[in-house]
């Protein structure tokens, strides 16, 4: 019965334990526990629900957020822009599927194979996935059909409101095809017991309609109804033991009183979100594994990646009223593609956007002052916002580790982001931002302005999979290289980004990798 | 008003150290949500002279000429608010006082910015910049004086409120949009 707390005893050493109940971890418990395997699933944030979501955009972000001190250092612009918050994801039941926009496209066959496509581009550390998109199709169909995403499955598509009919104007006077209400994971009907999108534009905020998929009340309330689930919330992992023949065999977190707790495990899944899971593995090192577990390659923490992102605003004479509507619900895709006449390799989409007005001058527009600032918001009501959603390129300085002068409230070594632009990165920025000023130019915009890159919030590549152990962390499976009963269960295992918002691609390797756990616990090899 | 209420605001006017007041002007959005067209805000931890000069220099950061005096004094009052808490702040606000001009807020608009201008790359000028955009902004006044409605959930969202009721440019055809989930 949904809400129901199974309890597993701390001793149980055939329990699975995932940390974290996002994408990844909310996922792979429902699918687990339906198996009949018995779950511990720690969570480090709060229960909410669609009673409990703040409508005030101030609130609900303190509601949601992941807000534990970070630090970060690298030359790219969120160091400038945001000093203090270098990513932007969620600490709560659901994880960051609560505050996700729910653009839910596929990875295309080619950026999976981003080395062998893309030739030789210097200093980034580019691979191969370990697997071709023809092995991940069945799992994204399924996924597609579990989060209900707009036009797969005979779905319809989203209604256009507003302020895509700007981007599709504009859209259209620059000669793009491939533009419609995109593939979102947002009820366009009433779809597997949730009620359809009434239009809201407080996707961010938490849905309150539950239209917007979420672990929070898909997965882990059907995990629960199994009876195999022990969901522990306010619990956050400190490190993963391992025992003398270097299998994980527990993990010590601190509960919601802050008391140290130790679940025994048979086998551990990290699902963190990028930053965390590396932080983790990096915080367990031992005698036997100095440098942290799952790493005698040196790439925990390497590779991370967050996609090229950056907002340009479109300013008209007449109301665009773009807070009016799911935020996200609009995509050009003719620019993902890999042509090297751009100018840089991978490709970008183009994606709708609208911020709230308490969010838009702090996030859309974070410096400025004056007249000309102030200029631009009393046109408020007269924007139009779009950004790219491009794919960066993995390089190994490019990385988490943890930061030895900062502790948090446990004495724990808190993450450092670093990240320096590849000369790609900027390329493609600068290639899409003059792309969606002559666009909105073209839909009759008498001013464009140009946006930051916000805090990343798709936060990926940390543990990534790969063929050949020196090059990732875990194998095609998410399985670590180094132990066999440690898996990666979220972002931080994607091999490289592609152009394609992570999400459905993080459910769907959950579908995959849940199969491929319950087999190998039926054959005893783990 | 509760008793406890009512001791508490007494205690509070106490306690205050400073005051701005202001007539909130006829037919301005804010006049249509305001209670009465005067309003005074306590301040705490300020005196009424850094108060005044912290509200002109809100106003010089985000000028929008419309928009009544009791958006700006709104934000002071939520800086006041964190400078009780925390003397830090507090500190930090009067340190940065020293710095800026004694009549700022009666100095022409032009002479106001060359003075921030000056102290632009000061902690203390950062810290007002950033207390400014999350407060004004954030405020009943300035949702009314920008046109934003906020949260729709209350109201059934925007669905059958507006969502698509643009109709200076094409509309999309139906391969590229998606049906309304009900007949409106």
């Amino acid at each position: 019965m949904p809400g129901a707390a199974h309890r597993i005893s701390h001793q149980d050493e055939n329990a699975v334990v995932i940390i974290g109940s996002g994408a990844g971890g909310g996922t792979l418990a429902h699918e687990l526990t339906r198996r009949g395997i018995k779950v511990v699933l720690l969570e480090a944030g709060a229960r909410q629900s669609t009673e409990t979501f703040s409508q005030i955009p101030g609130e609900a972000f303190l509601q949601l957020t992941w807000l534990d001190h970070r630090t970060q250092s690298g030359d790219w612009g969120v160091g400038r822009d945001f000093p203090a918050m270098p990513v932007w994801h969620c600490k709560t039941v659901g994880g960051t599927t609560v505050h996700w926009t729910a653009s839910a496209p596929r990875l295309q066959a080619w950026e999976m194979r981003a080395k062998s496509t893309y030739g030789g581009v210097a200093n980034c550390s580019l691979i191969d996935w370990p697997i071709a998109l023809e092995e991940l199709e069945p799992f994204y169909e399924m996924a597609e059909n579990r989060m209900g995403v707009t036009r797969r499955n005979g779905m319809p598509g989203l209604p256009a409101s507003n302020n895509f009919k700007v981007m599709y104007a504009g859209a259209q006077a620059l000669g793009y095809k491939k533009v419609h209400t995109g593939h979102m994971a947002i009820n366009s009907r009433a779809h597997d017991g949730r009620g359809f999108c009434i239009q809201q534009g407080f996707c961010v905020q938490g849905c309150k309609m539950a239209a917007k998929w979420s672990t929070l009340y898909t997965e882990i309330p059907r995990a629960e109804a199994t009876g195999n689930l022990d969901l522990r919330v306010q619990s956050t992992a400190a490190r993963i033991e391992h025992n003398k023949n270097g299998r994980v065999n527990a993990v010590v977190y601190r509960d919601l009183q802050g008391i140290e707790q130790r679940q025994k495990a048979r086998i551990v899944c990290v699902a963190g979100n990028a930053i965390e899971t590396a932080r983790l593995l990096l915080l367990s090192d031992s005698p036997r594994f100095p440098r942290g577990l799952a790493n005698s390659s040196d790439q925990v923490g390497r590779n991370y990646c967050h996609q090229i992102t950056g907002f340009v605003w479109g300013i008209f004479e007449k109301p665009v009223y773009s807070w009016r509507g799911a935020t996200l619900a609009g995509v050009i895709e003719d620019e993902a593609i890999h042509n090297s006449a751009r100018g840089f390799a991978g490709g970008y989409r183009l994606e709708l956007c609208a911020l709230d007005l308490p969010t838009f001058p702090l996030v859309g527009l974070p410096s400025g002052w004056g007249r000309d600032f102030a200029a631009i918001m009393e046109n408020y009501r007269n924007i139009s916002g779009m950004f790219i959603n491009g794919e960066d390129l993995p390089r190994a300085e490019n990385r988490i580790t943890l930061n030895p002068a900062v502790k948090d409230s446990y004495g724990l070594a808190v993450p450092n982001v670093h990240v320096d632009e590849h000369p790609n990165d900027r390329a493609m920025r600068q290639h899409a931002r003059q792309q969606m000023a002559k666009l909105f130019e073209a839909a009759g915009a008498k001013q464009t302005v140009m946006g930051p890159t916000p805090p990343a919030t798709h936060n990926l590549g940390t543990a990534r999979m790969s063929v050949r152990p020196e090059d990732g962390v875990s194998n095609k499976h998410g399985q670590t290289h180094d132990i066999a009963n440690l898996f990666v269960s979220d972002g931080s295992a994607i091999s490289t980004p592609g152009s394609a918002n992570p999400t459905l691609t993080i459910v769907a390797l959950a579908l995959r990798q849940a199969e491929f756990i319950a087999q190998e616990m039926k054959a005893s090899r783990i | 008003m509760t008793a406890a209420e009512s001791l508490d605001r007494r205690q509070l006017l106490k306690a205050a150290t400073g005051l701005l007041t202001g007539f909130v002007v006829a037919g301005s959005p804010l006049a249509a949500i305001a209670q009465s067209r005067g309003w005074a805000i306590d301040l705490g931890a300020l005196s009424s002279a850094e108060g005044a000069t912290l509200a002109a220099m809100a106003r010089t950061l985000f000028p929008h000429d419309k928009l009544d005096d009791v958006a700006y004094a709104q934000v002071i009052q939520a800086v006041d608010g964190e400078a009780q808490k925390d003397e830090n702040t507090l500190h930090l606000l009067q340190v940065g006082l020293q710095e800026m001009p004694q009549d700022f807020a009666g100095l022409p608009e032009a002479q106001r910015v060359a003075a921030l201008k000056k102290i632009e790359s000061t902690t203390f000028f950062q810290t007002m910049r950033l207390k400014t955009v999350q407060y004004l902004y954030a405020s009943p006044v300035a949702y009314a004086y920008f046109g934003y409605e906020g949260e729709a959930f209350s109201k059934g969202g925007y669905l059958l409120r507006g969502f698509n009721d643009l109709h200076w440019l094409p509309d999309v055809p139906r391969e590229d949009s998606g049906p309304l989930p009900i007949s409106g």
